[in-house]
């Protein structure tokens, strides 16, 4: 029995998915036999953590500050030990210009993108590169912020005349921008987490949202608006490849306890591309990878209990 | 019922602790939602509710809620009124009441309506809990999946939830600075009809409308309550701050020019004393009205006699009009700062209206500015307010905000208005850079929350 730093909420836009997945994670800790402090994370962070003396901390915390290396800097800086991946991995995930040019360097298939940030347009002039970026990754065209972890801000350019307005949306979320070519396909996630063999990918989860047309982001954290469908039904073969893609990304970007990679299969070519990586999945009632570790025959008490040890095996930067 | 539930003692099995119910796994939950009603697919959270928590943060500015303010209430009345409540009537307070609200209230009621030019009877009266639940008690009275509700373009927010959660078609009819297009509402009524249906009814608030802040000119109240009476519509009149003028003459309420033929109305006292009272109520046509009172049975048997008791000392012991003109005096102060300070801060571009009461501003970008985006952007300035796209079903919307004025302090409103204006103008500039479009020098000033729907639509969204 430990004593346990629960992490949740936070001023992201994502506070409130982060309070659902703390309320999960928080039931199982107990049921564990846990003795949990319950932390809703502010100003006064680093006073409740010394006031806690926990023996470790469970980060449930999704969005800039929580999944971005922020807080996990503050862990390491006064020594509790904590679940998932380091600082430098929560960087690389939670900023997709960093994660899409290590996949591309590395040679992990990522869909096409061009990123820019407000300074390139406010003064380097970058607005003169648009047509020739919109040539090249073709239209419709996805804009979507480096650095937000939810689906806010995503846009989708039909024509030239779209790109403006996008840019300056998805620039509400953070200085710099991905304009990436659209993949048509199935949603596919695959989550991993770290075994006593080294990381393990689990079955697939596809996301069909009820809407065909019209999709919206809350649909996700909502009971009955999205089918999931786990294991995903695309076959063997692309099963096996997603789930290597998604162990490679894994190691590339530095992961550690858990993790989502967010994929999409072309509906067209069948090609699996990589969009993003996740450090801190959802842990929610309909989030992706509780559902894939319960197809996998792990409980979400028992996928609990592997992160937080592996938090304790861990030894602090 | 326990769902399968497999008890795991504490560590070392010592004393026994509270633990948390058995989490619900995928199974469970296709176990709920395969229990679900078809009807729950329209009760869908709108995508503001996630920033929403973020505006609840107290160093945030609040522009976003829809709060009369009700620090105003001196603190001694209420305890002398609550006193006297327990004195005169603990027992009757303390008990069910009936189902269509007590006497003695239906009198002050009747008090409130005169003071607007209408004449009611008593048992033409419904109380209710809030003005809200009228239009629940409408909707379940009138609805059947797929029937039509004709609203205004923009609509009040929260009478969105409750169409949904009755799965009722919604058609939104565009306004201009004269309230509601009856035009266009005669327009669209003719090719509803061409298509064989029929609204049940038309959802209006015709008085510095939530959230457009415009107010139906005389003329068109009186086509509307010809169209209804000509078509045999009902007409759903939604006044919660007809006594919250600041300006100009008052208007006749529809529900006056029609004499209750066609005309629900729904009334409250959030706005002129308090909403944490949870009190309003309906005059409707009788048949509807017991239709309602029995729905309303259903859902709560009655409501609050403790509230009830209160508002009918505080009508026979205090003078509730002088509270409103407080009320009106204070409010009129803070829309004067608001729109001043929109003229200061926010540029050319943007348009507003110009409320001559109620609690709302309704103000518009061009188009390419998203606002639900420009929300999130400006939370990271500490300052909130209403994307406009929650006044919609159909996704438009998408460059306007509704901006409170009654909750806020003259201070806040300054400050608050100045830093979204700067977030706006910085996105202003940002679109000249990417376009090479200049920025607009003079202001053109339309007072009508119309708009074309954005072009740029949402994507399928990544998962959590």
């Amino acid at each position: 029995m430990s004593r346990v730093a629960l992490l949740k909420g936070g001023r992201s836009l994502e506070r409130q998915v982060s309070l659902r997945s703390g309320a999960q994670v928080q039931d199982a800790l107990e049921r564990l036999g846990h003795d949990v402090d319950v932390i809703d994370v502010g100003s006064d962070l680093v006073d409740r953590l010394e006031e806690a003396r926990a023996d470790v901390a469970f980060v449930a915390l999704h969005g800039p500050g929580g999944e971005d290396g922020t807080v996990q800097e503050l862990l390491d800086l006064v020594g509790l030990p904590y679940t998932g991946s380091g600082p430098a991995a929560c960087i690389r995930c939670m900023d997709k210009v960093v994660s899409k040019h290590a996949m591309r360097d590395a040679g992990i298939p990522t869909p096409d993108f061009y990123s820019f940030s407000e300074t390139a347009f406010r003064e380097l002039g970058a607005a003169k590169a648009l047509p020739a970026i919109e040539a090249r990754l073709e239209f419709p065209i996805v804009v979507k912020p480096a650095g937000q972890g939810s689906a806010l801000g995503i846009k989708f350019a039909a024509t030239a005349g779209d790109v403006p307005g996008a840019l300056v949306a998805a620039f509400s979320y953070d200085t710099r921008v991905i304009l990436e070519r659209h993949v048509a396909g199935r949603d596919l996630a695959v989550s991993v987490i770290d075994g006593p063999d080294g990381p393990e990918a689990l079955p697939l989860v596809e996301a069909i949202p009820h809407d065909d047309d019209f999709y919206d982001f809350e649909a996700r954290y909502e009971i009955g608006r999205t089918a999931f469908r786990c294991p995903a039904e695309v076959g063997d073969v692309a099963t096996a490849a997603a789930q290597d893609l998604a162990l490679a990304v894994y190691r590339l970007l530095g992961c550690y306890g858990f993790g989502r990679i967010d994929l999409m299969l072309d509906a067209e070519t069948e090609e699996l591309t990589v969009l993003e990586a996740n450090a801190i999945p959802g842990l929610t009632e309909t989030s992706l990878l509780p559902q894939a570790a319960e197809a996998a025959g792990i409980s979400f008490d028992a996928l609990i209990e592997r992160v937080l040890d592996l938090a304790l095996a861990r030894t602090p930067a | 019922m326990t769902l399968d539930e497999t008890p795991r003692g504490p560590a070392g099995g010592g004393e026994a602790r509270r633990v948390g119910a058995p989490r619900s796994t995928t199974r469970d939950l296709e176990r709920y939602t395969g229990l679900f009603a078809r009807r729950t697919q329209g009760m869908k959270s709108s995508a503001m509710r996630d920033l929403m928590a973020v505006t609840a943060q107290p160093e945030v500015i609040s522009l976003a809620g829809g709060l009369p303010d009700t620090s105003t209430f001196p603190a001694e009345d209420f305890a002398a009124l609550m006193a006297r409540v327990a004195v005169d009537s603990a027992a009757a307070a303390l008990q069910y009441g009936p189902t269509e609200g007590l006497e003695d209230l239906k009198a002050c009621i009747v008090q409130v309506m005169e003071a607007e030019g209408m004449e009611v009877e008593p048992d033409e009266l419904l109380v209710t809990t809030g003005g809200q639940q009228v239009i629940d008690l409408v909707c379940k009275t009138l609805l059947d999946p797929g029937d039509v509700v004709i609203a205004e373009a923009p609509t009040y927010p929260g009478a969105v939830p409750v169409f949904g959660s009755y799965q009722a078609d919604v058609v939104q009819i565009e306004m201009d600075a004269d309230g509601m297009r009856i035009d266009l509402l005669e327009a669209a009524l003719d090719r509803l009809g061409a298509e064989g249906r029929v609204p049940k009814f038309i959802y209006t608030v015709p008085s510095f409308q939530n959230p457009g802040g415009v107010t139906m000119s005389l003329e068109r109240r009186r086509r509307l309550v010809q169209v209804a009476e000509e078509r045999e519509l009902l007409v759903l009149e939604d006044n919660p701050y007809g006594l919250l003028r600041y300006e100009g003459d008052p208007q006749p309420t529809l529900y006056a020019l029609d004499g209750g033929r066609y005309v629900i109305y729904l009334g409250t006292f959030s706005k002129i004393l308090s909403p944490g009272l949870r009190l309003g109520w309906t005059a409707a046509p009788r048949p509807v009205l017991e239709k309602m009172g029995l729905g309303k049975g259903g859902v709560d048997l009655c409501s609050s006699s403790l509230s009830q008791h209160f508002v009918c000392t505080y009508f026979a012991e205090r003078d509730w009009r002088r509270y409103v003109a407080g009320l009106t005096e204070l409010y009129r102060r803070r829309r004067d700062t608001m729109l001043d300070a929109l003229a200061e801060h926010f540029p050319a571009e943007a348009t507003w209206t110009r409320p001559e009461g109620g609690l709302f501003i309704w103000a518009t970008l061009p188009d390419y500015i998203d606002t639900t985006d420009l929300l999130a952007r400006a939370l990271r300035d500490n300052v909130a307010f209403v994307p406009g796209r929650a006044a919609y079903l159909d996704g438009r919307g998408g460059s306007s905000m509704r901006l409170n004025f009654s909750g806020v302090s003259e201070d806040d409103i300054r400050e608050g208005v100045r830093r979204i204006g700067k977030v706006v103008g910085e996105q202003v500039a940002l679109y000249g850079t990417l376009t090479g479009a200049e920025p607009a020098k003079a202001r053109v000033r339309v007072a009508a929350p119309v708009e074309e729907p954005p072009n740029v639509l949402p994507l399928r969204r990544r998962a959590q």
